[in-house]
């Protein structure tokens, strides 16, 4: 890869500039209704460069990532899939582009109708009674279905139920959600097969509980398969099943949360269905809902009246817990989803589930070969699992972080580190349905190669990766010397 | 199919490597009764040809209006270059960069965003972005509680001149841990929030104010007034501001005496297209003191092993994935790819850039309301300064305006009335520079078409 | 294997208790907890004059990898909280028991016997259990 890019800022000249974006100077006579209280008084320092520095300067930058289009990228719970090119070309066809957000509806059936589509499309593919697109990630998803399961419980008169109950090994969005949702968390165990602790969750149950947190397959990367069970002590004991979608992969169009007892999810749209994650968003977290939370579901949501679709208006749903973004959501994402799910239709679903699966069973089946230990060695991968490099961390000093960045130098991304917590020295590895068998292959080999050079040369590993822009970064320095944005350097 | 590459031959390698029948016994682990029937519903595929003419087909259907929309979300011009750098491949699909070496081009480009953002607005220290400006207004409502040691309320005063979308967005992200919006009326005169407005509040406990410059009327507020009275109470001040008018006017970090102690936005005008309301960026900015209190993603400049400069997200204890039930918010996703179409945006337009930008889009918007208001029956709501967007009061029912408008293939602003009908018939609107002349002759013979009609019905 | 100096008492969340003269107590997080911790880049402590409760959260100690509460041992009124951890958290690592106290209490009368502290001997075999 290349080395180190210089900043924007250093390649900035006084009086250069990109002049031919900018509009025609209206002189100062176009603003001198501005009072000078308001105005600003100097210049903001912004770079001043032309419009080729710029171009090289971020094409430089873009090739100092990994990406999909580059890239094996396997990591756990993320479902680095192939992000389509059609899905990006269609969703930016001049007039999407151009829709202003409070358009009238006359000037929108073509962006509604997708929608609507949509919205139906997952109620099917969930089992779900109602879908609200406007979500803007997985988290805000979360937000949505907490609120959601709160407003139930208050609705009913039901005040004290304020208790999420989530497994120890739930992502750390969960119980940041509770809380964001003024909501007290209980963690419950899993048992040594990764299940749900049955006896531990019945003692968790009682007067208090708003509900339960869970992803199917969990974070462990097996298939939860106490959930009849779980569902019905939750109902029973008066609370909610919420299904966080990331794991949604691994069962798409094999098993609906619906039909395993959820009364609420949400959806990684940039998981499931393939829409970019752009270096850290924008994703999309649609959610969905029984019978129950219907009248919840936040606001806006597309309705059909006849050939015609509109927005339903905050009078017709009085009970929604409102609003979560100034507009639509990220509805240019939402518009990728779409056209990812009509190209799939009906038995592309279905191949995704399939696929999935198989690519990581198979390739846990060949780590195992290897010699690789797995954390569930009993069990079936979903669409991930999880590898456990204890015994070279215990026998060799070598760590799964030493592995991860030796395997950038391999050319692979790493996949997720130390998550789930509580397996010792972990790879949570996801391989998605997109990747070939010879890109299986080639990352066992990888693997197999660094296990050997642990054996021979550690400190080979231990200093990795060799082959990148920079070397392992100093993150206590970065935390301490908080250096955040950019000053020039005073010249002595 | 489906982007799946495996061949019959892979199949049978990869179930034989696993002793497996078929791919369907990889499943055994899942009680039969779950097992999902046949997704009826869903349609058939279709294939890349086909996609193409039905997308093409509802992009039609949504049609190319010349639009006068503002409220929150604005047309400008987008240099090519911005969105052939952001959809090249190794920004577009990559994830969030967790593992610093091999994400050093995404990690650069936050901290030069933040960097930029901050020089903006004049603040100390910028995060790598939020949801949208809505949500990050909420996240500033939150954290201001978070900074505030000394208030114990959790009451925040909200001009009623701040964005309605906002303010409901606000509440749906805060209500649940007990916030408390105060809503402060406006001055009908000048459509902003005069100062007399707070007296009320004298002596209570109060964590923070809000304040929208320019405002949802695209009024400016007496933003060094706000801020002073608000700071010498011990009132946190938060800022909400519009990235393209600080071009010209004063940046929040210079607002009063002290200035603002958080500023947020929508970073929307810097480089997106409008495309129904997202993928936008929010962004949030804060004092150096306040920086723990700052939720989302922040990347910091460290050095490597071999003393080399190199970018890494730091900070991150403050984050769901370490803290847990304790975060200071559970967002984890920025919008990185919306958050890189900015940073473009704003090399390419620098300081010069962004002033000519405001100034050519305030003064389009002067000429639409000079042109509009010589017609007879609409006026100014409001007397005193606006920037690129303001108010008009019409004499007939601006629904039925709208919609005759709309028919002759014009967006003739934002109907008022479900927000504030006490303002009667009340017509939002903006001009920007992409706006000529001509475009606004061509909304001013309509609107002047519409009102007689309107009048003779 | 951890430091645990005989004079001080202890809690089972890793704080460490000083009688000082005045009958102010000083408090800390022990040498086996801020190894677990690692490197600290931040420590928030509490400002004077604040009343806690015994196990209230009342200081944060923070590193790359993790970010913990520090709990109140006993009932008091803080008089201090340790002004050199703003610039310096490393203080904590290196001098967890000198230079690295977090903040100092006046405890509430009859608080000191209510806490049920460890000794030093008690504590180092507590370590022992947890594997440290």
């Amino acid at each position: 890869m290349p080395s180190r890019e210089k900043l924007i800022f250093e390649y900035s000249r006084a009086g250069r500039g990109a002049s031919d974006q900018w509009p025609p100077d209206p002189g100062p006579g176009a603003s001198d209704d501005l009072p000078v209280k308001l105005r600003r008084a100097g210049r903001p320092q912004l770079p001043e460069v032309s419009e080729l520095e710029t171009v090289r300067h971020f094409t430089r930058l873009s090739q100092l990532n990994f990406s999909i289009d580059t890239h094996f990228y396997p990591l756990g719970s993320c479902t680095m899939k192939y992000n389509p090119k059609a899905c990006n070309q269609y969703a930016m066809l001049p007039q999407f582009l151009a829709r202003h957000p409070l358009a009238p509806e006359s000037h929108g059936q073509g962006f509604l109708a997708c929608m609507f589509e949509l919205q139906e499309m997952l109620k099917e593919l969930t089992g779900m009674q109602g879908v609200a697109l406007s979500p803007m990630a997985g988290a805000h998803g979360e937000f949505a279905g907490v609120a959601m399961i709160r407003a139930y419980h208050r609705a009913r008169g039901d005040l004290r139920r304020n208790e999420i109950i989530v497994p120890e090994a739930a992502h750390g969005t969960n119980p940041a959600t509770a809380t964001m949702c003024g909501c007290v968390v209980r963690e419950v165990p899993v048992d040594a097969q990764g299940d749900v602790d049955l006896v531990a969750l019945e003692a968790a149950l009682g007067p208090n509980t708003a509900g339960i947190m869970l992803t199917n397959p969990s974070t462990l990367g097996v298939f939860e398969r106490g959930i009849g069970e779980v569902a019905r002590r939750v109902h029973d004991c008066g609370g909610l099943l919420y299904y966080d979608g990331a794991n949604l992969n691994a069962i798409l169009g094999k098993v609906r949360p619906g039909d395993m007892g959820f009364d609420c999810l949400h959806m990684n749209l940039h998981k499931t269905f393939s829409t970019p994650h752009g270096g850290g968003g924008p994703g999309a977290g649609a959610v969905g809902v029984g019978a129950r939370l219907l009248p919840f579901l936040p606001i806006p949501i597309v309705g059909r009246e006849g050939e015609r679709y509109r927005w339903l208006a905050e009078a017709e749903r009085p009970q929604s817990i409102g609003r979560l973004s100034a507009f639509m959501g990220n509805a240019g994402v939402l518009l990728r989803a779409y056209i990812y799910m009509r190209m799939l239709g009906r038995d592309g679903v279905r191949r995704v589930g399939e696929y999935a699966t198989l690519n990581a069973n198979y390739l846990m089946q060949r780590l195992r070969d290897a010699g690789f230990e797995v954390a569930y060695p009993g069990r079936r991968a979903g669409h991930e699992f999880i590898v456990t490099l204890k015994r070279q961390a215990r026998e060799l000093n070598v760590t799964a972080m030493d592995f991860a960045k030796r395997l950038l130098d391999h050319g692979f991304h790493a996949p997720t580190t130390y998550f789930p917590l509580l397996v010792p020295e972990c790879l949570l590895i996801e391989p998605t349905e997109t990747e070939s068998k010879e890109v299986l292959d080639a990352f066992v080999a990888a693997m197999s190669q660094i296990q050997k050079e642990a054996e021979q040369e550690p400190e080979r590993v231990r200093s990795a990766p060799h082959t990148m822009p920079v070397r392992r970064l100093d993150d206590v320095r970065a935390a301490r010397q908080l250096d955040l944005t950019w000053k020039p350097t005073v010249q002595p | 199919m489906a982007f799946i590459p495996h061949t019959e031959a892979d199949v049978a390698e990869m179930l034989a490597a696993l002793g497996a029948r078929d791919i369907e016994e990889l499943f055994d682990e899942i009680p039969p009764e779950l097992r999902a029937a046949g997704l009826g519903a869903l349609p058939a595929a279709l294939d890349e040809m086909q996609i193409g003419r039905l997308m093409s087909e509802r992009a039609a259907l949504d049609g190319t209006p010349l639009s006068f929309l503002g409220a929150g979300a604005y047309e400008h011009h987008i240099p090519a270059a911005v969105w052939a750098i952001a959809t090249r491949g190794e920004f577009y699909s990559a994830y969030t960069p967790y593992q610093a070496e091999a994400s050093q081009g995404t990690l650069q480009t936050i901290y030069e965003f933040q960097t930029m953002i901050a020089r903006l607005t004049g603040m100390e220290v910028a995060n790598a972005s939020m949801y949208d400006g809505a949500s990050a207004c909420a996240e500033a409502a939150l954290m201001a509680v978070r900074a505030h040691r000394k208030s114990r309320s959790a009451r925040i005063l909200v001009p009623t001149t701040v964005h309605p979308h906002y303010r409901r967005v606000a509440l749906t992200m805060t209500s649940n841990q007990g916030l408390r919006f105060e809503e402060l009326p406006y001055c009908t005169a000048e459509g902003i929030t005069p100062c007399g407005a707070l007296a009320r509040y004298e002596g209570e406990d109060i964590t923070a104010l809000m304040i929208q410059q320019p405002n949802f009327f695209g009024q400016l507020e007496d933003v060094d007034a706000l801020a002073d009275w608000a700071h010498a109470r011990g009132i946190l001040v938060i800022a909400i501001v519009n990235p393209t008018s600080l071009g010209l006017l004063k940046p929040p970090g210079e607002w009063g005496a002290h200035g603002a102690d958080i500023a947020v936005g929508e970073g929307q005008p810097l480089g997106v297209p409008l495309c129904s309301g997202g993928p936008y960026l929010g962004f949030m900015t804060t004092r150096t003191a306040y920086v723990r209190q700052m939720p989302g993603r922040i990347v910091g400049r460290t050095l490597d092993v071999a003393g080399r400069e190199g970018f890494t997200l730091t900070l991150q204890a403050r984050e769901q994935h370490i803290r847990r039930a304790k975060a200071t918010s559970n967002i984890c996703t920025n919008q990185g790819l919306l958050m890189t179409a900015a940073t473009v945006y704003l090399s390419l337009m620098g300081a010069e850039g962004l002033a000519r930008t405001a100034a050519a889009a305030h003064a389009r918007t002067r000429e639409l309301v000079a042109a509009l208001t010589r017609l007879p029956g609409v006026r100014p709501a409001f007397s005193g300064a606006f920037f690129h967007e303001a108010v008009l009061l019409v004499d007939r029912p601006v629904a039925a305006v709208l919609r005759a408008l709309a028919a002759r293939c014009i967006l003739g602003g934002l109907d008022l009335a479900p927000y504030f009908p006490e303002l009667g018939p009340a017509l939002l609107v903006c001009a920007t520079e992409t706006k000529t002349a001509a475009d606004i002759e061509r909304y001013r013979a309509a609107l002047a078409e519409a009102l007689q009609a309107a009048r003779a019905a | 294997m951890s430091n645990v100096p005989a004079d001080l008492r202890y809690t089972r969340s890793h704080e460490w208790v000083r009688t000082l003269a005045d009958g102010t107590l000083e408090i800390g997080i022990t040498d086996h907890a801020q190894h677990a911790l690692g490197d600290l880049v931040f420590v928030e402590v509490p400002e004077a004059g604040r009343s806690v409760r015994a196990g209230e959260a009342c200081a944060v100690v923070e590193s790359v990898k993790a970010a913990s509460d520090v709990y109140a041992p006993l009932a008091g009124k803080i008089t201090a909280g340790n002004p050199r951890l703003a610039g310096e958290p490393e203080a904590v690592n290196a001098e967890p028991y000198g230079g690295g106290w977090l903040m100092r209490l006046r405890p509430d009368p009859g608080a000191l016997t209510a806490a049920q502290l460890l000794s030093a001997a008690d504590y180092g075999k507590l370590l022992e259990t947890e594997g440290g």
